[in-house]
C-alpha cells in the first residue's frame, strides 16, 4: 500500500545492510527482513527496508499474459 | 528503470482498456483499498481509461488518513516535552490537529520535530544525541511495521535507554471487515462488488488473509501491483471474476507477493507487537483486535509507557467528510467544503494533506474533473 | 612607495570570520580588498567606493534581487556562489535584458570558515568571469554565531533590453502559443537533495545550475517577440507555470513524454517519493512563443549548448480555471496544480 519501489542489490554490507541501486541511483538499504539476498537480486524497498525479493520470472509472465489476454478475447 | 518502465507502458495501457471496454458489459463497483492505489489511479489518470460501467470507490487504505486527531495531538505532546527529539516521516507534518495545528506548526513554535526517512534514522539520531529522549512516531499498515520492529529489536540489541517508539501500527483485514460489515455495506448506501487488494501490505502478509472476506462476503479480491499496467490489469480480472460469477483471491502481483507472504517480517512482528484490544480509526470508529502496541517485554521502548501522555479524543471538523469519504459513501467532491475552506494549502482533514488520500489525490490531479465543469479546449 | 595597509596576512587556510570582519574597520577593508575585489577583480571594484559608477547602453533597463540561502553550500555541480551568480544573470535575462552588472552582498555567520569563504568567492568570480557580467560592488555584514546558517548572499542585476526586443512578460501567454523548454527538468533539486543528511542516497547528478543569458540572446535574436521568459526555480516547472497561468489568465495542455527528464533524476524522485515537475532547476527555462515562432525557436535553441535538448513541451489554452494539465502517456489527463509548502517525501 505503501510507497515502494523495486532496485536491485549491488552490494552487501555487515550488520544487514545492502547498497540498491535504481536508474542509477544508489541507496543504503536494510535487508534484515529478508532471509538470503545475493548481488544481482532485485528488491522491493519501502522506508529503507527491503521487504521482499522480486521475481523476475513472474514479472516477465505478468507481461506475457497481457499479449495473451488479446488473443483470448479476439 | 526495470520493473516499473514495462508496466509503464502506454501501448499495453491503451489495449488493456480496449479490453476493458469489450468486456465490462454489466455494471461494477470495486473499491481500491489502498491509497497508494488510489494515488496511481489519480496520478497516471486511469479513471479516464475505464469504461463507464466501471466505477472506482475509494478506500480507508492510507495510515495518515486513519490515525485520530487524538493520537496526532499525543505526538505533538510529546514533541514539545524538553529533552525530546520526535522523529517523524514526511507524511505526517502538515496533518492539521487539534486547533489546527500540525507537527509542522508545533515545530514553529519551538518543538522538536525532525523528518526522517525510516526508523533506521530514528536510531542514528538516538545514537548520535544522547542527552536526548528519540521517540519515533511510528504509522503504517503491515508494509511498514515490519520495519519499525527491526528498530525495535535493534535498540534492544544495543541496549538504547534514550530511543522508544509512538506505535500506531493498524491492519489491513480489520478495515476490510469495517468496510463489508458496515451500515451502509449492509444497506446499500455504498457498493462494493469486488476489491483491489492492496500491494506492499500483501508483499508481508501473503494473500491468504484475504481468503476469509472472499469467501464470505462473496468478493472477488485482486492482490494489485502499483504501475498503471498492474491496475489496469487487476480491474480487467475482477470484471471477468464477476462476469463468471467467481469470487476468488487472485494475485495479480506476482512478482512480489507470493500466498503466504515473507515468513522472516511476519515473525519478527509477532516477537515485538501485540494485538491492541482497541483502537479507534479515523472514519471508521473504534474497531476491535485491529491495532498494534508493544509486547510488555519491550516497555522500555513504548513511548506510552515511558511518556506521561493523555488521550483526548477528538472530533472531525463538522463539514469535514473524511468518515464518509474513507467509507467510500461518498466522493471528495460530494464533500461541502472540498476545494473552497479544504485544500491542500488549508486542509481541515487528514484525507486532504495526506499525498495518499483520496481528497489530495483528486484535488491535485482530477480537479478538472470536478462539478463545475471545465471548458475543453477545441 | 605606500605603506602597505594590512602587515598582517589574511588567514585564508585556517581563520574564522570575526565580528570585526563586519564593523567597516580594518579588519573588514582587509577581507574586502584581498579577497573579494581580488576575486572579483574589475576596475569599479577597484575604485575602491561603495557605489560603482556606471554606463548604460540605450534601452529598457531591468534589474533583479535574489537571495541566496541554499544548504548545503557545496553540491555537485555547483556552490552558493556559482548560484548566486547565475540566478540573478537568469533573472534579468528572463525579463529580456543583457545582463551588465551585479552586486553582491554578504551576512557572514562569526566562525565561517574563511577557507570555505575563499572557495565560494572564488567560484563567484568564475562564474562571474565566463558569463561577462562583473560583480561591481558589494556589501558584506557578520553576524553572532548561531544567528546565520554560514553564508547568505544577495545579489542584484541590472540589464538593458536589446533595441527591436519586446519585453516578455508573465502575463502575455495567449492561448495557442507554445510552451517550450531547453532542457532536463529536475536536476538542481535532486542534487542539492542528494546531499541532504538523511537522505543516503548517492547519484551522478549534478546541479544544471548555469548563466543563460547567452542561450537567451540567440533567442530574441531569432524571435525577439517571445511572449513569456522564465526560469522555473524554486517549486519547479508546475508551480511556474501556475504563476504564468494566474498571471496571463490561460491554461496550459502540456504532454508528460514531451517533458525531458534524466532518468537518474526520475529515479532518484521515485525514491524520495517526490514529483520531477516540482523539484528546482537552476540553469533552465521556459519560453512561450505565438505558434509561427515556435519551430524557429526551438532551432535556436538547441542549437545552443545550454539548449542541446530542448523540446516542445504544450501549448496554452483558454481556460478560466487557469488549470495546468497535463497529458499523461496512456491518454490520460490529470492536473499540476501550485506546489503547496514544502515538498515532503512520501513514505505512501
Amino acid at each position: 500500500m505503501c510507497l515502494a519501489l523495486p532496485a536491485r542489490v549491488k552490494a552487501l554490507h555487515d550488520g544487514q545492510l545492502a547498497t540498491v541501486e535504481l536508474g542509477g541511483v544508489r541507496q543504503k538499504v536494510s535487508v534484515a527482513l529478508l532471509e538470503h539476498v545475493n548481488v544481482g537480486d532485485y528488491v522491493v524497498v519501502h522506508v529503507g527496508y527491503a521487504l521482499t525479493k522480486l521475481d523476475p520470472v513472474e514479472a516477465e509472465r505478468t507481461l506475457a499474459e497481457l499479449g495473451r489476454l488479446e488473443e483470448a478475447a479476439s | 528503470m526495470k520493473f516499473i518502465e514495462e508496466f509503464r507502458d502506454g501501448a499495453l495501457a491503451k489495449k488493456l482498456a480496449a479490453e476493458l471496454k469489450a468486456e465490462a458489459t454489466g455494471s461494477y463497483h470495486f473499491m481500491e483499498f489502498c491509497g497508494g492505489h488510489t494515488h496511481a489511479l489519480c496520478r497516471y489518470g486511469l479513471m479516464d481509461l475505464l469504461p463507464p460501467t466501471v466505477r472506482m470507490v475509494h478506500g480507508p487504505g492510507c495510515p495518515v488518513c486513519v490515525l485520530p486527531i487524538g493520537r496526532l495531538d499525543q505526538a505533538i505532546e510529546l514533541a514539545k516535552k524538553p529533552g525530546v527529539i520526535l522523529c517523524t516521516f514526511g507524511d505526517m507534518m502538515r496533518v492539521p490537529g487539534r486547533d489546527r495545528v500540525s507537527l509542522v506548526k508545533a515545530r514553529a513554535q519551538g518543538a522538536t520535530v525532525k523528518m526522517v526517512f525510516g526508523s533506521g534514522e530514528a536510531l542514528k539520531v538516538a545514537r548520535e544525541n544522547p542527552d536526548k529522549q528519540v521517540v519515533f512516531f511510528a504509522i503504517g499498515f503491515e508494509t511498514t511495521t515490519p520495519t519499525t520492529a527491526v528498530a525495535v529489536q535493534q535498540a534492544a540489541k544495543e541496549g538504547l535507554t534514550n530511543l522508544s517508539f509512538f506505535v500506531n501500527h493498524v491492519l489491513t483485514p480489520s478495515a476490510i471487515d469495517a468496510i463489508l460489515g458496515s451500515q451502509e455495506a449492509q444497506d446499500g448506501t455504498i457498493r462494493v462488488d469486488g476489491f483491489i487488494g492492496p500491494g506492499h501490505v500483501s508483499t508481508i502478509i501473503g494473500s491468504a488473509p484475504y481468503e476469509r472476506f472472499a469467501r464470505d462476503a462473496e468478493k472477488p479480491i485482486v492482490v494489485s501491483g502499483f504501475e498503471p499496467i498492474d491496475l489496469l490489469q487487476s480491474i480487467l480480472m475482477l470484471v471477468r471474476q464477476r462476469n463468471a460469477g467467481r469470487h476468488e483471491v487472485e494475485n495479480q502481483f506476482t512478482r512480489a507477493v507470493v500466498r503466504e507472504g515473507n515468513r522472516k517480517a511476519q515473525a519478527l512482528v509477532d516477537e515485538t507487537f501485540e494485538l491492541r484490544k482497541s483502537f479507534e480509526w479515523r472514519g471508521l470508529g473504534t474497531l476491535p483486535d485491529s491495532a498494534l502496541k508493544l509486547k510488555a517485554h519491550l516497555a522500555a521502548f513504548d513511548a506510552e509507557v515511558k511518556f506521561e501522555l493523555p488521550y483526548t479524543a477528538v472530533a472531525d471538523h463538522p463539514a469535514c467528510s473524511c468518515g464518509e469519504i474513507l467509507r467510500g459513501i461518498k466522493k471528495p467532491t460530494d464533500c461541502r467544503i472540498f476545494g473552497t475552506a479544504c485544500t491542500p494549502e488549508s486542509p481541515m482533514g487528514s484525507c486532504m494533506v495526506s499525498p495518499e488520500g483520496s481528497c489530495a489525490a483528486y484535488y491535485l490531479y482530477g480537479r478538472h474533473r470536478a462539478p463545475a465543469q471545465p471548458r475543453r479546449t477545441a | 612607495m605606500r605603506r602597505n595597509p594590512f602587515p598582517k596576512k589574511l588567514e585564508l587556510a585556517h581563520g574564522r570570520v570575526e565580528l570585526t570582519h563586519g564593523t567597516g574597520g580594518k579588519a573588514m577593508a582587509q577581507l574586502v580588498t584581498q579577497l573579494f575585489a581580488a576575486a572579483f577583480d574589475n576596475r569599479h571594484l577597484a575604485q575602491g567606493n561603495d557605489a560603482a559608477l556606471l554606463e548604460l547602453p540605450a534601452g529598457q533597463v531591468v534589474m533583479s534581487t535574489d537571495s541566496f540561502v541554499v544548504s548545503p553550500l557545496f553540491f555537485p555541480g555547483g556552490d552558493i556562489g556559482s548560484l548566486a551568480v547565475h540566478g540573478t544573470v537568469n533573472d534579468v535575462a528572463m525579463g529580456g535584458a543583457r545582463p551588465l552588472y551585479l552586486s553582491a552582498g554578504f551576512i557572514l555567520e562569526e566562525g565561517f570558515p574563511l577557507s570555505d569563504l575563499e572557495r565560494i568567492v572564488q567560484s563567484m568570480a568564475k562564474a562571474a568571469r565566463a558569463a561577462g557580467v562583473p560583480v561591481v560592488t558589494g556589501d558584506t555584514k557578520v553576524v553572532e554565531k548561531g544567528k546565520g546558517d554560514g553564508v547568505f548572499i544577495n545579489t542584484t542585476g541590472v540589464g538593458v533590453i536589446p533595441l527591436g526586443v519586446t519585453p516578455p512578460g508573465g502575463e502575455r501567454a495567449k492561448p495557442g502559443d507554445v510552451v517550450l523548454v531547453n532542457g532536463s527538468m529536475g536536476d538542481h533539486g535532486v542534487a542539492i537533495l542528494s546531499k541532504r543528511e538523511g537522505l543516503s542516497f548517492e547519484t551522478d547528478i549534478e546541479s544544471d545550475s548555469a548563466a543563460l543569458h547567452g542561450l537567451v540572446g540567440e533567442m530574441l535574436a531569432a524571435v525577439p517577440d517571445i511572449h513569456v521568459l522564465r526560469d522555473p526555480t524554486r517549486g519547479g516547472l508546475a508551480t511556474t507555470l501556475n504563476e504564468i497561468a494566474h498571471q496571463s489568465g490561460v491554461g496550459f495542455r502540456l504532454e508528460e513524454r514531451a517533458i525531458p527528464i534524466k532518468p537518474q533524476v526520475s529515479a532518484a524522485c521515485e525514491l524520495l517519493g517526490i514529483d520531477p515537475l516540482y523539484v528546482a532547476n537552476e540553469g533552465k527555462l521556459i519560453a512561450i512563443c505565438a505558434p509561427g515562432d515556435a519551430d524557429r525557436l526551438l532551432g535556436v535553441m538547441r542549437a545552443h549548448e545550454r539548449g542541446r535538448d530542448a523540446a516542445i513541451i504544450g501549448t496554452v489554452a483558454e481556460d478560466e480555471n487557469g488549470f495546468v494539465e497535463l497529458s499523461t502517456s496512456f491518454g490520460g489527463r490529470r492536473i499540476l496544480d501550485w506546489l503547496l509548502g514544502e515538498q515532503l517525501p512520501r513514505i505512501c
